[in-house]
């Protein structure tokens, strides 16, 4: 899978794809509420599935109280997610497994590219004046270009929910496609705020205009909203992945973000995906957990796996 | 495959439920089976045996006993002793019971789970979160229905002994809806599983012993076919079946005439309709959940998709690629979303089927999923580019089969749904309030789902419309089908009223009393001579001649038919105007109050204050029903999720209604105007001996804004022509009141098309008695409950309440 092929071109505005776009509420929830049930994975499937899961995170770190040295650190973890010696004794002491990105604000950029230099593992900035967006818009746009300047290979870009709220879809599609061109060559992960539209439908439409303006990613939430991922949030926005795949044939990523603290809550995720989206997207091209605490449990399942022993928290590295 | 591989390729693994409680209880009971009966276990010597498979391997679970006549007798006699006992323990003892049943069913879950998807081949996922629970479910409802029997149905008692005969397809859940409401109204059961599914029937009888209830209260018979045969002979009060549309009809005719109530759930070919403001994911994974559940072996499975035309091709496409994710394989599996057929012999029918629509000119499409290599399975399968004339459209496959058509509009869509001689279940997708409310009620079938599908609970009624059988099961109308009216078991026997063999004829010369008056029939709004053009001389009751009545053919039944079909708006028209009208004809009638009496007096002999107190009965039985046109309201039911199912009753359709000779007048007024009232357009037969009666009183219907077609009376030789009309395809129900021999006939002939019977199986209603004609029961008579599932929400609220 060439990166360059996962670089969303973006399509014009089209207004009439968002008119058949209808989503009932029960029935996404219908089918989110046994996709755990009807996929069950046990055993080296579910060690498999954890391991994807530590692939696919974007390890996080989002506070007024982020310092150089806690970043370092972070980084260092997402290099390194998983003792050695549970590696080995999983069988699996060759693969080289990392997180999939380390995300902080810009200015931690810096010091995660030094972290994590020569580990493949790219550094994503949050921007665009986030988490609520309302910076004026020279500045946002210019925060977008400083971080990838200062090394970011992926912004998080946070959309004015006003627009998804009024349904102002032309103006969100200008919004997100001056912040795509900002981009330039770093990959642009959409934070569309789900938790604050009002209902699915809206998630879905966003969704739509989010990807025709040239998201390489769609994603759920800041994190700081008082809902972030849910599973029913996360069925309508990959159900519009596939229904641009289907319009235009560009693949576009799934994030969400916030909310996945468990091994079990991340591997229901990778199967949602897998049903719905199919086997290409389960891998860091395709799809991130925006998390932070979701590592430490997924460390501690799959010592449970190497030993037998169900494990505690201080067994395992700090990030 | 080792993590690594694994890890590349992110399959999924066969992930099985553990067998070792099952195993151990098979075990423990030596894979033999006896039968429970007065509360012990059976075995009786010389009996046969047949064996029990599990139809994901193959590999045979058990023994199971084959009933002889001499069992079901013993069973039949056990439950009959232990009848009167279980019923006056009261409605609070009997809660009690129920209440340890449901507990036990919860703690023994797993082990029940695991029997029912080892027996049947059902994935384990829907034995565990949906069959099991709702089992449980059931009997906390109706411990709740026998708690509150005093207060809720204080006019009724139970029926008896209940026999019932349960399908392989929800094993246990169906003998959760047969067993719970038979138990809660007092009755004692005698239940057969089928023969492919006993195990989980056994098991239960395990829980009855565990709970400690009283010894013949439930019993357990197992065997096939011809074991339910014998149960329905029986020494039964009640029959309940699950089962084929053709056995339901067998048994239908086999019992006919001999007043054991009976409810039907038969089989189905329900349509599944997605309009183009549907949410298409939504209802695609809705397709999964309605036909691809239990691998279609589903009565209410929507089985037939209609996809409105403009997002056919959409549609269509995304449910191939939703076909090619899903996953069949072994019942305990918890990664599938498919399990077995239940029996080769099933899966051979459905083979035969899908050859036979083949060869009508199906394109047959089949889900590219990986199929296991031993075992009974069948894939998920998609039919286009058929006719309505196709076996698969038009025929229950019982299979994971869709059968898929486009329509182009709203009215398209119902006339396709309703094109069916079934109306079990229907299924609605639409994202529009008003279209969706506006479609289920114009929808024949007995339960309507709004986006979404398959949706049970205990406390809504289950059960069709049509040849889908009658009946309900779940809520209060299924507890209705297990009692009987108190007054029942006092009624008279029904005795004739002699018809004078001649009467006298008019004397010559004897002049003109006044002017001739010819009382002809009444169809379609219009005074009609009857199609053979032959009358029938009508005696007072002194044996002379009191005037001519039409003799009514079958032919003239046909044009009553048509016109009362025709007619059928009136169910539509709001129940404001049909109360006015039937106000309107009370007043008629008692403005011409003397006439009627005059005509009672001469043609029955009653005294003239007797003949006054019917008319002024009528009279009130107008004003009653008038009354009740606009209060026979629906229920809202609050099923256990985020929304509701609305209970509503409608009319029937269109009645064919044969009334007695006793009280004719108050008889004839009081069928007419409960008919009226639900909403039903009827043809009536007044009585043969006084038909006069109901002739005088078209008059009164044609100056009282009666729409055409609405009331049809047909006169002439009554059982003669109760016959064609019993008959006949386009009655909906049939209310037949006369001898033992006559309700046999009518009962026997109504099955063809299922049509809803009331009838005195020889039993005599005294009309003037308001117990006997309680006017809720008769508009439930009129009526049958369509429960409309609305589950709603749409704010993005993240699970936070209001």
């Amino acid at each position: 899978m060439s990166s360059e092929s996962l670089v969303n071109r973006g399509t014009a505005f089209h207004a009439e794809w968002l008119e058949g776009i209808r989503v009932n509420k029960s029935a996404v929830e219908r089918r989110t509420s046994t996709i755990g049930t009807r996929r069950s994975v046990k055993k080296d499937s579910q060690i498999a599935y954890m391991l994807k899961a530590i692939s696919c995170i974007d390890l996080t770190t989002l506070a007024g109280d982020d310092t150089p040295g806690r970043v370092k650190r972070l980084a260092q973890k997402a290099a390194s997610p998983v003792r050695h010696d549970i590696m080995e004794a999983l069988g699996v002491g060759d693969m080289r497994i990392t997180t999939g990105a380390v995300c902080v604000y810009h200015e931690m950029v810096p010091e995660a590219v030094a972290g994590l230099k020569g580990s493949g593992v790219p550094v994503a900035a949050v921007s665009t004046g986030f988490p609520a967006g309302l910076a004026p818009m020279e500045t946002r746009l210019e925060e977008i270009r400083r971080s990838v300047e200062a090394g970011a290979g992926e912004i998080d870009i946070v959309v004015t929910r006003a627009h998804v709220l009024t349904g102002n879809w032309q103006a969100l599609y200008d919004e997100v496609k001056a912040f795509k061109e900002a981009c330039g060559p770093a990959l642009m992960k959409t934070i569309l705020a789900t938790g604050e539209h009002g209902n699915l439908t809206q998630v879905g439409k966003a969704s739509m205009v989010a990807m025709m303006a040239g998201s390489d990613f769609i994603k759920t939430s800041t994190g700081m909203e008082g809902v972030n991922a849910t599973l029913p949030v996360s069925l309508v926005m990959i159900r519009q992945i596939r229904d641009f795949y289907e319009r235009t044939g560009q693949k576009v990523g799934y994030k969400p973000a916030g909310g996945i603290k468990t091994a079990k809550d991340a591997v229901t995720y990778l199967t949602l995906i897998k049903e719905e989206l199919g086997r290409d997207w389960l891998e860091p091209e395709l799809f991130r957990f925006g998390a932070s605490s979701l590592l430490g449990d997924l460390e501690r399942q799959l010592e449970y796996h190497a030993t037998g022993g169900y494990s505690a928290s201080y067994r395992h590295p700090m990030g | 495959m080792n993590v690594k591989e694994k890890f590349e390729s992110m399959d999924y693994a066969p992930a099985l439920e553990s067998r070792s409680a099952a195993d151990s209880w098979l075990a423990e009971n030596e894979k033999s089976f006896g039968m429970f009966i007065g509360g012990e276990w059976v075995k009786p010597e010389g009996a046969k045996t047949f064996a029990t498979y599990a139809p994901s391997t193959g590999e045979k679970l058990a023994d199971i006993t084959a009933a002889r006549q001499e069992d079901v007798d013993a069973a039949v006699l056990a439950a009959r002793t232990a009848q009167g006992k279980w019923a006056a323990l009261g409605g609070h003892g009997r809660a009690r019971y129920m209440y340890a049943l449901a507990r036990l069913v919860q703690k023994h879950s797993r082990v029940l789970a695991v029997l029912e998807s080892l027996d049947n081949g059902k994935p384990i996922r829907e034995s565990r979160d949906i069959d099991v629970p709702l089992v449980a479910r059931h009997f906390y409802h109706h411990a709740g229905w026998a708690q509150l029997m005093d207060e809720e149905f204080p006019e009724y008692e139970a029926v008896g002994v209940a026999g019932q005969v349960i399908p392989w397809n929800f094993p246990f859940l169906m003998l959760a809806w047969k067993v719970a409401p038979a138990l809660a109204a007092g009755n004692t059961v005698v239940l057969k599983p089928a023969e492919f599914t006993s195990l989980t029937a056994l098991k239960f009888a395990e829980l009855c012993e565990e709970a400690g209830l009283p010894k013949g209260v439930v019993n357990i018979v197992t065997g096939e076919g011809d074991v339910g045969a014998m149960i329905v002979d029986a020494d039964v009060d009640k029959v309940a079946f699950t089962g084929s549309t053709d056995v339901g009809k067998i048994i239908r005719r086999a019992i006919a005439g001999t007043g054991k109530k009976l409810t039907l759930e038969l089989g189905g070919k329900s349509p599944f309709i997605v309009f183009e403001d549907a949410d298409i994911d939504g209802a695609v994974e809705g397709v999964v959940d309605a036909i691809w559940f239990n691998q279609g072996q589903v009565c209410c499975a929507g089985s037939r998709l209609l996809v409105q035309e403009g997002i056919a091709d959409r549609f269509f496409a995304k449910l191939k690629t939703r076909m090619g994710n899903l996953r069949v394989g072994n019942s305990l599996d918890k990664c599938i979303d498919m399990g077995a057929v239940v029996d080769s012999v099933q899966k051979d029918r459905i083979e035969a089927l899908i050859k036979k629509g083949e060869e009508e000119g199906a394109e047959v499409y089949q889900a590219p999923c990986v199929m296991p290599t031993e075992g009974v399975f069948f894939p998920p399968t998609l039919v286009t580019g058929v006719g309505t004339d196709n076996t698969l459209y038009r025929e229950e496959v019982f299979g994971p089969v869709l059968t898929a058509v486009t329509f182009r509009t709203q009215s398209e869509a119902v006339g396709l749904a309703n094109n069916s001689r079934y109306g079990l279940a229907a299924t609605v997708w639409s994202e529009s309030i008003s279209r969706a409310l506006e479609v289920a009620p114009v929808l024949k079938s007995g339960i309507v789902w709004i986006n979404g599908t398959n949706m049970m609970d205990a406390a809504v009624g289950f059960g069709g419309y049509r040849e889908s059988g009658f009946g309900r099961e779940g809520g209060r109308e299924g507890m209705l089908a297990y009692m009987k009216h108190r007054f029942e078991k006092n009624l008279k026997e029904w005795k004739p009223i002699a018809k004078p063999e001649t009467v006298a004829k008019p004397k010559a010369g004897s002049g003109l009393s006044g002017i001739d008056q010819t009382a002809k029939m009444y169809i379609g709004g219009k005074q009609a001579r009857p199609d053979g053009g032959d009358s029938v001389a009508v005696a007072t009751s002194k044996g002379a001649y009191a005037g001519l009545v039409s003799a009514g053919n079958y032919k003239d039944i046909r044009n009553a038919v048509e016109a009362a079909t025709k007619a059928s708006g009136w169910a539509g028209k709001t129940s404001h105007l049909r109360a006015q009208i039937l106000f309107y004809i009370a007043e008629n009638l008692s403005s011409r109050a003397t006439e009627f009496e005059e005509r009672l007096v001469s043609l029955t002999g009653v005294t003239q204050k007797a003949a006054e107190k019917e008319v002024e009965l009528s009279i009130q039985r107008l004003f009653t029903a008038a009354a009740y046109a606009d209060k026979h309201e629906g229920r809202v039911h609050e099923p256990p999720m985020r929304g509701v199912a609305l209970a509503m009753n409608e009319a029937v359709g269109t009645l064919g209604i044969v009334c007695p000779d006793e009280s004719p007048l108050l008889a004839f007024v009081t069928l007419m105007a409960f008919a009226m009232a639900t909403g039903n357009t009827s043809v009536i037969i007044p009585s043969e001996r006084y038909p006069l009666l109901a002739t005088d009183f078209y008059q009164i219907l044609e100056t009282s804004d009666v729409p055409a077609g609405v009331v049809n009376i047909v006169t002439g030789p009554r059982d003669a022509m109760a016959a064609p009309l019993a008959k006949h395809f386009g009655i909906d129900g049939i209310w037949y009141f006369g001898s033992r021999e006559g309700c046999a006939d009518v009962e026997a002939l109504a099955a063809d098309n299922m049509k809803r019977t009331w009838l005195n199986y020889g039993k005599a209603y005294d009309w003037t008695n308001t117990d006997h004609m309680n006017p809720k029961a008769l508009m439930e008579r009129g009526t049958e409950v369509k429960n409309i599932w609305v589950p709603y929400g749409d704010a993005n609220e993240g699970g936070k309440s209001y």
